[in-house]
């Protein structure tokens, strides 16, 4: 990578900008906005599960215009704070970009990915109500794993060449994907995720979620133990697909603070079906993929 | 401090005799502080008379507060007269729009186009200025100082606290207490209760203790169900708002287009004796055109 951060930063921040969301919300979101009657919890339902659209709404509601009170880590409080219209019209405005095409350049399946990130995000959910010891609040657990690969889906959209080289490698060599990431590209996902919700001023501990998600210093707080978790289970159940082949062991330090091990965790989740049916509903993924 | 309303009709301008005792203009408030600052709430088109008073007054310095960009709140605007007279200094204040991206500027591009008004935006004279306000970040005029409070309607909008020399003013423009979206089984409404109590209690933060509140009491009680969503609040929601701020007096305002004088005074009564057991000291009134209060 020759460019200095800050340039590569501004470069896929305005990228970004014109990035398109994924095809069934931006299909829902053209049907809602038809019903002026558009019941506000369907439609919170459809922003909240689209990484692109979650992201471009937060990155506005966090920007410098609005001193709000706290930053904004779900839908549901931009909803309170900005109203339902406002919000309507914004998510009508990113639906009018178009889809986000299913094949890219990169070879990267975006419908995969997220599928990946919605049942990382449900999950991320389910662990933080059922094993957190204090009062993290499970939306900031869903937020995370549904943005916490986001730099992926960056990568295959404006910088194809190098990412698919680098999932390649990461296939052939089983090695997980942001280590060959930073091989061929110079950064990794979690790196470039981590510069874009930094620059649009989202909240520290959001940052850090996505900035840590592979990081070999172990989880410092509730989100980032759940989504952690949430990550490998998504990947070791084959739940949606982000490229990355290596599920990752769940550290000693990490289990003690939930109280038990990966497969105690999906176990104690129970039936997981109603979080991975809506969401290859919604990614439009078929069950035998 | 004194507040004169000059238009307190919501929506469309409603003229004719059964609206002639409370006035068929649209929103329009005059605020002038101790040092005689003028202060503009709104330009619907109770600006328009407004002007004509301000024209023995030359050069003029105004501060106009845009609540929010619907047509009943800026409609006026281009009839403002003393925009279009060198010497006078006009200032625009309202909300950034994350829709368009943009800030007060558009209230007025918008509306002085060629096929919608024969003067263009560069045909104003005066010296006008725009400034897009952040929420809870107040602005000084002379002594006074003006405070932005994020409130809930369709489009962003702006209450503005005014404080000058210990007496304060508080003006909603258009907002709807916040409600639930989710139903009390759905799993996100316990989550989206909180957020709402919260931006409630920050809102009633921001303007304890403020003597008058003029606020939208579009709708009676009966009619909201039909209304919900559509950014307004009703008689009782006012009243509510009014004693947990602790102020002193109410004025109610935003009077539905369709509702004649003799109506109004109806639902407003039987909302006074619905809410008589909280009423408790707080002077309610309903806002009339001309009508005038010092502080």
């Amino acid at each position: 990578m020759t460019e200095s951060s800050s340039e590569l930063t501004k470069k896929l921040s305005e990228a970004v900008e014109k990035m398109p969301a994924f095809p069934k919300s931006v299909q829902r979101i053209l049907e809602l906005s038809r019903e002026i009657n558009c019941p506000p919890k369907e439609l919170v339902m459809v922003i909240e599960k689209d990484p692109v659209m979650t992201m471009k709404l937060l990155r506005i509601l966090n920007s410098a215009y609005y001193s709000f009170p706290k930053q904004i880590t779900s839908v549901n409080q931009s909803v309170v704070y900005l109203g339902l219209n406002t919000i309507k019209n914004m998510a009508l405005s990113f639906a009018a970009m178009g889809s986000l095409p299913p094949h890219n350049a990169a070879g990267f399946d975006v419908q995969q990915y997220l599928m990946h990130s919605l049942t990382t995000a449900s999950i991320a959910r389910a662990v933080c109500m059922k094993y957190s010891h204090d009062d993290t609040d499970p939306a900031d657990c869903y937020i995370a794993g549904l943005l916490h690969d986001f730099g992926k889906v960056v990568f295959a959209q404006f910088m194809a060449e190098e990412f698919k080289e680098a999932l390649e490698r990461s296939a052939a060599e089983s090695i997980p994907l942001h280590v060959a990431e930073q091989q061929i590209i110079g950064t990794d996902h979690t790196v470039v995720g981590g510069m874009l919700v930094e620059k649009w001023q989202f909240p520290k501990q959001l940052t850090d979620n996505i900035r840590n998600h592979h990081s070999e210093i172990l989880p410092k707080n509730t989100v980032q133990s759940c989504l952690f978790v949430a990550n490998q289970i998504s990947k070791k159940l084959a739940l949606g697909n982000a490229g990355n082949p290596v599920a990752e062991e769940i550290p000693p330090v990490l289990q003690e603070h939930l109280g038990a091990d990966l497969e105690g965790i999906i176990v104690g989740l129970g039936d997981i079906s109603k979080l991975t049916s809506e969401a290859r509903v919604f990614a439009q993924v078929g069950k035998g993929d | 401090m004194k507040l004169k309303f000059w238009g307190v009709r919501g929506s469309i301008p409603s003229p004719g005799e059964k609206t002639v005792r409370y006035g068929g203009n649209t929103t329009c408030l005059e605020v002038r502080t101790d040092a005689n600052e003028l202060i503009i709430l709104d330009g619907g088109t109770g600006i328009f008379p407004l002007a004509q008073t301000l024209l023995k007054e030359l050069p003029v310095k105004a501060h106009i507060f845009n609540t929010h960009s619907h047509w009943d709140h800026i409609q006026g605007l281009p009839f403002f007269v003393p925009i279009f007279i060198p010497g006078n200094t006009i200032t625009l204040y309202a909300a950034f729009d994350p829709i368009s991206g943009e800030g007060p500027e558009r209230i007025v591009n918008v509306q002085l186009q060629y096929s919608f008004f024969p003067v263009r935006e560069a045909e104003m004279k005066s010296h006008f200025d725009y400034v897009a306000l952040m929420p809870l970040e107040a602005i000084s005029i002379g002594e006074a100082k003006v405070m932005p409070i994020m409130l809930n309607h369709p489009v962003v909008n702006l209450g503005y606290r005014i404080d000058c020399n210990g007496k304060s003013i508080f003006f909603t423009g258009d907002h709807e207490p916040h409600f639930n979206i989710y139903d009390s089984s759905d799993e996100g409404y316990a989550e989206y209760q909180t957020l709402i109590e919260e931006q409630r209690a920050s809102i009633v933060e921001a303007i304890r203790g403020v003597d008058v509140i003029v606020a939208d009491s579009a709708y009676t009680i009966e009619e909201y169900p039909g209304k919900k969503g559509w950014g307004h609040g009703t008689f009782d929601s006012c009243i509510q708002l009014a004693k947990d701020a602790g102020a002193k007096v109410l004025f109610c305002t935003h009077h539905e287009p369709t509702r004649s004088d003799d109506d109004l005074e109806k639902v407003f009564a039987e909302a006074l004796a619905r809410q008589a057991d909280i009423i408790d000291g707080l002077d309610i009134r309903l806002a009339r055109e001309g009508d005038e209060i010092t502080l």
